[in-house]
């Protein structure tokens, strides 16, 4: 690794030599866990190892669920009420699985909202920001397909509705529907192939997961004052950071396992809370359900794609002049996903050269009231679509839009930063005090 | 940095579910039963299921099926194996492919489906209907009572009011717990319908009970199963808290100094 000089593994006995000459995995290993890690990280640095064990959870328990489970919509929703009743332990693992995936997110949000105040995705971890996004989307791929499987009503509809989204592609919507579909209609063709999906995309994923880690091991962590770790030699370093074992490991488990009891807290005692009461109804393709809302992960960007009504000036201009190619649902779906586009420009859009949010006494503002934003599109997108919601979904869009496009650029330049820290050793000192035992460090 | 995970502990909180801001349709009134398996360390009520099989399979049965519940499963009712057999044998008739005919069941047969009338099965009904969405919405009061499908299932059956409309063709009866007011399933109980062995209350409001909590029990035999197992692993991963805080606390002590308050 390059970056934050710091100690490397060093093969002491032959067999270490040996195997280190031929395959210097000890070594990768060693470089990983030891990387030097800024000293003063505070607790919003802790989603990523929540994020990790969440990965491993779903991978584990899926595993287990697809031992038992029948992806054909005859016997489907019926081999989930089997796992449920005849499996040893079925109902915890499925409990476990099914909200492991609202764990994920709400990790993955609180994530990507430190990085967005703490200005991680600036550079040089552009590149780090980007996996991070694409990650992001194919969880949420995955997690949509995976709430197809059980076959209930909720999973048919959803389905249903989401794939829809497709088929407003002009010119090729329909095929494009029909392709993914596997046929006119969400069926047994689109049930095995969102299975196969389910199953295959969480290993990209953790492939992904490799090169995010790869990457922000190469330019090293942010840090809460966004300052850059000291380079200059190995001594210097060493004021700023600590290695990430055993520091960091410990203080992450300590989090995770706090997270831990409040989530084993909601299996064991409202598993379905989370959940929606119709897909305890086996799929009907005759039946509509009253409301069809998605999972909370994808209200927010729900919201968005329904926000852009026909009665929307903007969306009146885009049809006139695209000559009507671009009509309503079209421009939805394209600004549900442009959401999500907007986030991952981010690293060019923010003009500011202040890494860090705490020393930014406007963006502050701006950033509280997006998070405010994000949780108003949440509620929104699961409100009828009639006023006065209609009204409120298209305010909170259009700021979501303007955090990226208007204000991040505009804010670099006229905003005046605070005074920042020299160093992440004065930062960490002005918080903790200096430390009374320099002359007898731990190791 | 307590006061921070707090904050991260509102903001997951405040990711209330989608089933809770979804509107409900009509005013719909639904009953707070107190149920014995509700609660931390609530459990079924051995004799008030067995009563509710027997509501089942008395009234319910001509018209409802419960196509997901193994009939082996009543042993744990507190049913014998051979009174499984017994109940199996004399009250259900499954297809058999082997014989090409009808046959008593066996315990390892499931209850039957019923689509006769195009009733609803019901082996899951109470986890398919939500009847707690508070306080304010945000549905917390689930983590102690439960959905309350089972208490919308006894609102239902004891919100009928009596009054009766045809609509194309069909009756309708009021019922104040159905979405929308009106319900096509004629009153299904009446006072004394069902004799108990043991000489328990037979009016309606107790049958509804008993009954709702007999189809709790099917929906999710493994409700006790589940609460143990989240209650042992809360305080295993408590203990595993405190323990992680001491260690990281004397960990990183070296690094910190005095000026620090805590």
């Amino acid at each position: 690794m390059s970056g934050i000089p710091h100690d490397h593994y060093e093969p002491k006995t032959n067999g270490e030599k040996w195997l280190h000459s031929r395959l210097p995995i000890v070594g990768l290993l060693y470089d990983t866990l030891m990387i030097p890690t800024p000293k003063n990280l505070n607790w919003w640095w802790i989603w990523g190892i929540v994020l990790a064990f969440c990965l491993v959870l779903q991978i584990v328990t899926g595993i287990i669920l697809v031992m038992h489970y029948t992806p054909h919509v005859d016997l489907a929703f019926a081999s989930v009420e089997h796992i449920m009743r005849n499996v040893n332990g079925g109902y915890f693992i499925r409990y476990l699985h099914m909200n492991g995936a609202s764990l994920f997110f709400v990790a993955v949000y609180i994530h990507m909202f430190r990085g967005l105040y703490y200005g991680s995705y600036k550079a040089p971890r552009e590149i780090t920001w980007i996996i991070g996004m694409l990650i992001y989307l194919m969880m949420m791929g995955t997690a949509f397909m995976g709430y197809v499987l059980p076959w209930g009503q909720m999973s048919f509809w959803g389905a249903t509705v989401i794939t829809g989204l497709f088929g407003a592609i002009p010119f090729v919507g329909d095929a494009i529907q029909t392709w993914l579909l596997g046929g006119p209609a969400v069926d047994n063709a689109t049930l095995n192939r969102f299975f196969s999906l389910h199953y295959l995309l969480p290993f990209i994923i953790a492939a992904l997961v490799i090169v995010h880690i790869w990457a922000f091991h190469t330019t090293g962590n942010n840090n809460p004052t966004g300052v850059e770790v000291r380079r200059g030699s190995k001594a210097e370093a060493e004021k700023d950071t600590l290695p990430f074992w055993p520091y960091f490991v410990i203080k992450d488990l300590f989090a995770l396992a706090v997270i831990m009891v409040v989530f084993w807290a909601i299996v064991g005692y409202m598993p379905n809370y989370l959940g929606h009461p119709d897909n305890y109804i086996e799929a009907n393709p005759l039946v509509t359900p009253a409301h069809i809302v998605p999972e909370w992960y994808f209200l927010p960007f729900y919201a968005i794609l329904r926000a852009f009504t026909g009665e929307v000036w903007v969306v009146q201009f885009a049809s006139f002049i695209t000559g009507g190619i671009v009509d309503a649902k079209f421009f939805g779906v394209v600004a549900m996903f442009g959401a999500i586009l907007a986030m991952a420009l981010a690293p060019w859009l923010d003009t500011s050269n202040v890494r860090s949010g705490q020393y930014r006494p406007m963006f502050k503002w701006w950033f509280l009231l997006l998070i405010v934003d994000f949780f108003a599109l949440m509620w929104l997108g699961a409100m009828p679509a009639e006023e006065p919601y209609a009204t409120f979904s298209l305010i909170a869009s259009a700021y979501w839009f303007a955090y990226f496009f208007v204000i991040l650029p505009v804010l670099g330049v006229i905003e005046k930063p605070l005074p920042q820290p020299e160093t992440i050793e004065e930062d960490f000192n002005a918080h903790y005090g200096k430390a009374d035992a320099e002359a007898t460090p731990a190791e | 940095m307590f006061k921070k995970l707090a904050i991260g502990a509102a903001f997951a909180l405040a990711l209330a579910p989608a089933s809770t801001f979804a509107a409900g349709g009509g005013e719909q009134h639904i009953e707070d039963y107190a149920f014995s398996f509700e609660g931390l360390f609530g459990t079924w009520d051995e004799f008030q299921l067995q009563r509710g099989l027997q509501i089942y399979t008395e009234v319910c049965a001509a018209c409802h099926g419960l196509q997901y519940v193994p009939l082996r499963d009543l042993e744990a009712l507190g049913y014998s194996e051979e009174q499984v057999i017994a109940y199996a044998a004399a009250n259900f008739e499954v297809f058999d492919p082997e014989l090409d005919d009808f046959r008593p069941a066996i315990p390892t047969d499931h209850f039957p489906a019923n689509t006769g009338v195009g009733a609803p099965d019901l082996s899951l009904m109470a986890k398919a209907r939500a009847g707690f969405h508070g306080p304010y919405g945000l549905g917390i009061n689930q983590l102690v009572k439960g959905m309350g499908g089972a208490e919308y299932i006894a609102s239902l059956l004891n919100g009928y009011t009596g009054e009766e409309k045809e609509e194309a063709g069909t009756i309708l009866y009021e019922n104040k717990a159905f979405p929308g007011g009106w319900i096509s399933m004629a009153p299904p109980l009446s006072d004394e319908q069902v004799e108990f062995a043991d000489g328990h209350a037979n009016d309606v409001e107790h049958m509804s009970e008993d009954l709702a909590a007999f189809l709790m029990w099917t929906a999710e035999p493994k409700l006790i199963d589940r609460k143990n197992a989240g209650f042992v692993g809360v305080i295993f991963l408590t203990v595993l808290s405190v323990l992680l805080y001491l260690v990281n606390k004397r960990l990183w002590a070296p690094h910190k100094g005095k000026a620090r308050k805590d």
